[in-house]
């Protein structure tokens, strides 16, 4: 009798502890984007030249914290100790003080803002104590790159489980009762997604896992691919399982390589260990995955586009009166499912259905991964269960706004969602809310606004975007975007005249009934949310020929309050046009001619002198 | 420039390396633009010949793709984030600065080859909006002021 998939599962976890053999205590270097940007490569190599290369002992890897804007992020674990804006000189101390003695160097820990206070536990941290941490409960906390760290964190037994019961409807059944939806922005029933492709008639069946992340404004995906690559891995193989494929391709961004090349080591390490391709765990049950790199196309997130990439044509999307569950890759039924889903999936195998939905609304059950970034203190990915108010979640755990302004606006899901006004903060955010306001959920970018983001151009931005990613293919998504994005344009300008509302209106329209894909059905949603709450800014614009918030640089000009400039040079010194002059202690004065109106003297006078108008 | 003959062993290893099935053609135009920093017609032309499917086909490809070029490509790339948070962070001002500085009307490379300037649709760094890519390296936030620096370093090193 050979062992069950169950008992191999637990004789590698235990092999993979065995190997790994942490000290007492050990340093975890946050090795994402944002941290390998601040410098964390060189911390890395600072701590492999002290301690030795390959100590796994004392130092590791990890995924992103998704506290950013302290990076580059330490902890020192298991004690939980969190160490912002290390710089290559504090490895010393850090190695000699923390991972040899426990002691605490309270100079590196985290400072809450408003009071003053060291907090040194991670826990303990207002941005992470709001969080429950599901899709993201090992990113961070483990080496990316290691499948032993993966296997003693018990990724893979799920997948196990589900082999040893060799029940797909079972796992079907499961997801279903788990109520998850799709967390790439359409929200539809995961569980639902794969009965329908199970059921579609054909032998052959793929399994696709959508890493196209697109949407500007959100990296969740990025950060679960580079830092929790296993698990990603484990959630297509049970759903593979439960549809019955035995191909799956993982379609990752062509901006994302540090998320390819992990993934690229992820499978391999797998494939070794019997935990992926043929014969998995012993279970006779093969899955093989492979990589196919996008080459830069935002709609290659919509699935029929995504389906024609994969096949090596350009990714144009087509009607879908026939789903891609029924014909997708190469005309064969196929699910196609968004990172942060494949990844709730193991947990609900593990936890159960009914644990799932004891976390977040009623028709959203369980948490969402937001990217809060903009004006606001804390940027970052947090992680909350759905229902949570925008306002818990931009002051609470975001800290609140930026730089001196006031909050005005939330933007959220990306170039499809829209944007909602402060008194809408008190929202609990869940798909159907979201919606029902005019925005929509998205992948979970939260774009924090203040009064000096004007929303025309906002619009006026995402118009532009839309117009350069439209495929062309269908004339109204081609066309009409077009014309919106030359309005706003020409309203932005100063040139705008009074019909342009009315034109812009119809635009929408149009667009959003007779585009073929989500792309173009979707486009008009940024300016029709701009429309609904901040028509005033935009008759500001057209009627008065003025820009409230001072960003439209044809409407505004920057001038020196004479009587407020204490002569500290600190705008002479940072615009990068010379435009201004003046000597120390005399007040300075801005050369109109020169002026680019890029606002840096705005952002750094200390007294606020710097007008704009 | 490269010879017809060094672009035909570009295209010749891209597929030796990635596979000749027709799914592969993006990623195998990806491995040419990434060894010789563009795509040239005859590399198509091999390639298309290699898969057997017809050259249009190729062309429309590596037209359709942001990160394929036709054109050769200025040496240091600089890739300006574009993405919202970017965006509500500066990012237009950089790239006008960028523009000016390195006398581009809107994307390419410039005069001298030395610098390719690219728009680009959120590196999911958004943390640390305002970004800039150099060379592949992540920076933010980038103020208009710190452009001279960034690529003065670069520059100087390209020597």
């Amino acid at each position: 009798m050979t062992e069950s998939p169950l008992k191999k599962f637990e004789k590698l976890a235990k092999e993979a502890e065995s190997t790994l053999k942490r000290g007492k205590r050990f340093a975890c270097v946050c090795t994402g984007t944002g941290c390998l940007g601040r410098g964390a490569d060189e911390i890395l190599s600072k701590f492999e030249e002290k301690l030795g290369k390959g100590r796994v002992s004392k130092i590791s890897k990890g995924g992103c914290r998704g506290f950013c804007a302290q990076g580059p992020l330490v902890v020192i674990e298991p004690d939980g100790i969190l160490y912002c804006h290390v710089s290559p000189d504090d490895v010393d101390e850090i190695t000699d003080k923390s991972i040899e003695r426990g002691e605490i160097i309270e100079r590196l820990t985290y400072k809450d803002p408003s009071s003053g206070v060291h907090i040194p536990l991670l826990k303990d941290i207002p941005f992470f104590s709001g969080q429950s941490k599901l899709a993201l409960r090992h990113v961070g906390t483990m080496d990316p790159e290691s499948l032993d760290c993966a296997l003693a964190a018990g990724v893979y037994r799920a997948l196990a489980t589900v082999l040893e019961r060799n029940d797909p409807d079972w796992v079907i059944e499961e997801i279903k009762a788990s109520g998850l939806r799709g967390r790439g922005g359409g929200g539809f029933s995961a569980g639902k997604k794969w009965e329908a492709c199970k059921n579609a008639a054909g032998d052959e069946k793929f399994f696709v896992c959508n890493g196209d992340e697109g949407d500007p404004g959100a990296f969740m995906d990025r950060s679960i691919m580079e830092g929790d690559p296993h698990s990603v891995l484990e959630g297509m193989a049970i759903g593979a399982f439960a549809i019955g494929a035995s191909r799956g391709f993982i379609y990752v961004r062509e901006e994302y390589p540090l998320a390819t090349a992990r993934l690229e080591k992820a499978i391999k390490d797998a494939k070794e260990r019997g935990l992926l391709g043929e014969n998995i765990l012993g279970s006779g049950f093969s899955f093989n995955v492979s990589i196919s790199k996008g080459a830069g196309a935002f709609v290659c997130g919509e699935s029929s586009a995504l389906m024609k990439a994969l096949m090596g044509f350009p990714g144009e999307p087509r009607a879908k009166y026939i789903r891609t569950v029924v014909r997708g890759y190469n005309d064969k039924p196929t699910v196609l499912n968004n990172v942060e889903t494949l990844v709730n999936v193991p947990a609900i195998i593990e936890r159960g259905a009914k644990w799932f939905r004891s976390m977040g609304t009623k028709g959203s059950p369980g948490t969402k991964v937001f990217s809060l970034v903009g004006k606001v203190k804390n940027t970052g990915l947090v992680e909350v269960p759905m229902g949570m108010t925008l306002r818990d979640i931009v002051e609470k755990i975001g800290g609140g706004v930026s730089g001196k302004g006031e909050i005005k606006a939330v933007q959220t899901g990306g170039p499809s969602g829209g944007c909602l006004p402060a008194d809408k903060l008190d929202i609990p955010v869940d798909f159907d809310t979201l919606t029902k306001e005019g925005s929509m959920m998205g992948s979970g970018g939260l774009v924090v606004m203040d009064d000096r983001t004007c929303m025309v151009d906002v619009a006026r931005y995402f118009t532009s975007f839309l117009a350069n990613e439209s495929c062309g293919k269908c004339v109204p998504c081609r066309e009409g975007v077009r014309q919106m994005h030359l309005i706003l344009e020409r309203i932005c300008a100063g040139k705008g005249e009074k019909e342009d509302i009315q034109k812009l209106e119809r635009l929408c329209d149009t667009v959003a009934r007779a585009s073929l894909c989500g792309l173009g059905k979707s486009a008009p949603n940024p300016l029709l949310s701009v429309l609904k709450y901040f028509r005033d800014e935009l008759t500001a614009h057209i009627e008065e020929r003025r820009c409230p918030a001072g960003v439209c640089r044809a409407l505004v000009t920057y001038r020196i309050e004479e009587s407020e400039c204490t002569g500290c040079t600190m705008c002479a010194r940072v615009c990068p046009a010379n435009a201004i002059t003046g000597t120390a202690g005399s007040p300075h004065k801005i050369n109109q001619d020169l002026c680019t109106k890029c606002g840096a003297c705005y952002e750094v006078c200390p007294t606020c002198a710097v007008k704009v108008e | 420039m490269h010879s017809i003959e060094s672009i035909k062993r570009a295209a010749r290893g891209a597929l030796s390396k990635i596979g000749n099935h027709p799914d592969n053609l993006t990623m195998v135009l990806q491995e040419v633009q990434r060894n010789l920093g563009h795509v040239p017609p005859e590399a198509l032309k091999e390639i298309a010949a290699s898969m057997n499917v017809p050259l249009s086909r190729a062309y429309s490809v590596a037209r359709f793709y942001k990160s394929l070029s036709l054109s050769p490509r200025g040496k240091c790339s600089i890739r300006v984030c574009t993405g919202t948070a970017c965006h509500v962070r500066g990012a237009g001002i950089l790239l006008e600065n960028l523009r000016n500085l390195l006398d581009i009307k809107s994307e390419g490379a410039s005069k001298d080859s030395k610098f390719h300037l690219e728009e680009v649709g959120c590196v999911g760094a958004c943390a640390m909006a305002p970004v800039v890519v150099v060379d592949g390296k992540v920076h933010g936030p980038v103020g208009p002021a710190d452009l001279k620096n960034l690529l003065g370093i670069k520059s100087k090193r390209k020597k």
